[in-house]
């Protein structure tokens, strides 16, 4: 069953038509990789589906729903959460602390309710906290929760904010550039986790510039080139599309 | 929750310190401006939460306590007796909105009462803060500052030009505020420790409040957007909203002191509405350490108290706008730094470690 739709998105800044009429479809319960040399348009198109870019035109259809014109924010709130290429994580706040921002959409208490301390959010606070705390375990990461997100060592701060993001638990999962700035050992754990994640029932759709990665666990893979969308296949073809190989080798005369 | 309880317990306690202190003294006099400086401490502690916690300037915010002390101070002082004969007076006299009272010259004023002035001052601010807020809040840095400096600048010149609300005289004669039955908020020398301990419990319930907001929920979606806010509204924290709220909150802890520190001054002047009041409530929330609430308060006592008692004399708004420069340069995060005991620790761990060799 389709979870996420892209159909025909078109997105221009000034000059440049940074993504074109562009479509693929995101099986629910599947792992979709997004590839495509610097410039390709990776990052806008997730910009455009998580709701912070507006598409020029196209719909972008999620669980059934039309999301074109909704926030982020709202978006979120529907089950889509993303991560950043640059790891965004809150300064100054604990790894629990990050993690239990995440529980935001899952609970209620609001702004007068915080003030007067009522009852009902000491028992809200208590679930926040101990679903968060069990994400954590189940992200292998529980012995830092009081730490200081930031002063993590950088592959743990990419666990952490994808941590905040299952906290939402989102039914499509956007990750952007997941293995960047990890070494070898720490993408090979990266794909297991991203693996795992897929197991807990979410469909994740990545851009990635590791190709072992992207080649070990996406289930398709789509290939962009200046916007366009210049194949969609199964990693294995993809690795034998002359299109592919052309625009990321170059012409051989 | 204990710890934050027994903060605010210790606070109280030594407001009484203070309260006995100038009674053994025989100053009770000092109490006046002690008063005058609880009421602007209110106003302290939502700007804190607005530029602390929210992340979000504000250079307009005397404009709210101009607008809520300018509105009651209206009200409780504009004589409807000429138009006793409308429907309209004679509804709301009978409502018990309007009562009279004996005029400063002699005869008898028919007027607003001070409570249905105040709760009219109060919806007024909030929808003036959400009309304004809506558009200003979506600015960032230095726009922010300069549109909600311009609104500030707006409140000051419409006070000025407007004769009915006394021009640069501003309004006098404004009675007291009856709180409950044989309390009222005025400046009655025979009210003076009443005043003291009522002024005070006001800010320390908004103390409660605020603190308790820090810890919750929405305080941790608000530290969220001050961090990062693309990734607050990521994982579904609707930025604006929040924003918009805590906005609005804050101008109505500044409304709701301009209200209630104009009844126990008995008037309102335009230097209320004028910018440098607003530099001199962003200049205290600075010096307390941004988002630091109690930083906020205790530097507002002590910058309030001793403005208010003349020390920095003539060179009043000099001193603020000083304090504030000086803090931007060499104490960004205020004087009062609530980690700083952490700090120390972390530095001397730190050389410790290094001896070690590790």
């Amino acid at each position: 069953m389709t979870l996420l739709s892209v159909r025909e998105v078109s997105k221009r800044f000034g000059g440049l038509q940074a993504v074109s009429d562009l479509s693929f479809d995101v099986a629910g319960g599947s792992i979709k990789a997004l590839i495509g040399p610097n410039g390709a348009g990776k990052t806008t198109l997730f910009n455009l589906i998580s709701g912070f870019l507006q598409p020029d035109s196209g719909e972008i259809v999620f669980g059934g729903e039309e999301i074109r014109k909704l926030s982020s924010c709202r978006i979120a709130s529907r089950g889509m959460v993303r991560t950043f290429q640059h790891i965004r994580l809150f300064p100054g706040m604990t790894v629990l602390e990050n993690v239990m921002v995440g529980r935001h959409v899952h609970s209620r208490s609001g702004f007068l309710a915080g003030m007067l301390n009522l009852p009902f959010t000491w028992k809200e606070e208590r679930r926040i906290r101990e679903k968060s705390l069990e994400i954590l375990e189940l992200l292998g990461i529980g012995a830092f929760a009081l730490s200081e997100a930031t002063s993590l060592p950088y592959g743990r701060q990419r666990i952490v904010e994808i941590g905040r993001a299952l906290a939402c638990e989102p039914r499509l999962l956007l990750l952007d550039e997941p293995a960047a700035g990890l070494n070898m050992r720490e993408t090979g754990e990266m794909g297991k986790l991203i693996e795992k994640i897929r197991g807990m029932g979410v469909t994740v759709l990545l851009v990635e510039h590791d190709m072992s990665l992207v080649m070990k666990i996406s289930d398709e893979v789509v290939v962009l080139s200046y916007g366009k969308k210049i194949a969609e296949d199964r990693p294995l073809s993809i690795q034998k599309n002359r299109e592919v190989i052309r625009v990321y080798l170059g012409d051989d005369q | 929750m204990v710890r934050r309880y027994s903060a605010v317990f210790a606070f109280a306690l030594f407001l009484v310190a203070i309260q006995l202190a100038t009674l053994f003294a025989g100053a009770g006099y000092y109490l006046t401006q002690l008063t005058m400086t609880a009421y602007y401490s209110l106003l302290t502690i939502g700007l804190c939460m607005l530029i602390g916690y929210a992340g979000q300037i504000s250079l307009g915010h005397a404009g709210f306590f101009a607008i809520g002390g300018y509105v009651s101070a209206f009200l409780t002082t504009c004589d409807l007796t000429p138009h006793k004969g409308s429907a309209l007076v004679s509804l709301l006299s009978k409502s018990g909105v309007l009562v009279f009272r004996p005029g400063l010259y002699g005869g008898t004023l028919l007027t607003v009462h001070p409570w249905p002035a105040c709760v009219v001052a109060i919806l007024l601010t909030v929808v003036i803060a959400y009309l304004v807020g809506g558009p200003v809040l979506k600015l960032r840095g230095h726009y922010l500052a300069m549109a909600t400096l311009g609104f500030g600048i707006i409140i000051l010149r419409i006070v000025l030009g407007t004769e009915s609300l006394g021009a640069a005289d501003g309004i006098s004669d404004v009675p007291g505020f009856p709180l409950f039955p044989g309390l009222a908020i005025s400046g009655d020398s025979s009210l003076r420790v009443s005043n003291y301990y009522m002024a005070w419990g006001l800010v320390i319930l908004g103390m409660v409040f605020l603190l308790n907001l820090v810890h919750s929920r929405v305080g941790r979606a608000l530290a969220a957007v001050h961090g990062a806010e693309d990734a607050a509204s990521a994982v579904g924290i609707p930025t604006a909203r929040y924003k918009l709220h805590t906005f609005v909150l804050s101008a109505v802890f500044a409304s709701l002191a301009g209200v209630l520190l104009t009844h126990y001054n008995g008037g309102i002047g335009p230097s209320e509405a004028s910018v440098m009041k607003s530099v001199r409530y962003v200049a205290i929330v600075a010096a307390g350490g941004m988002a630091n609430l109690w930083g906020a308060l205790m530097m507002s006592l002590v910058l309030n108290y001793l403005s208010l008692r003349g020390y920095f004399g003539t060179f009043d708004d000099a001193v603020f706008g000083i304090i504030l420069l000086l803090i931007m340069l060499f104490a960004p995060d205020g004087l009062l730094r609530r980690h700083i005991l952490a700090d120390l620790g972390r530095m001397f761990s730190r050389n410790a470690a290094g001896e070690e060799g590790s």
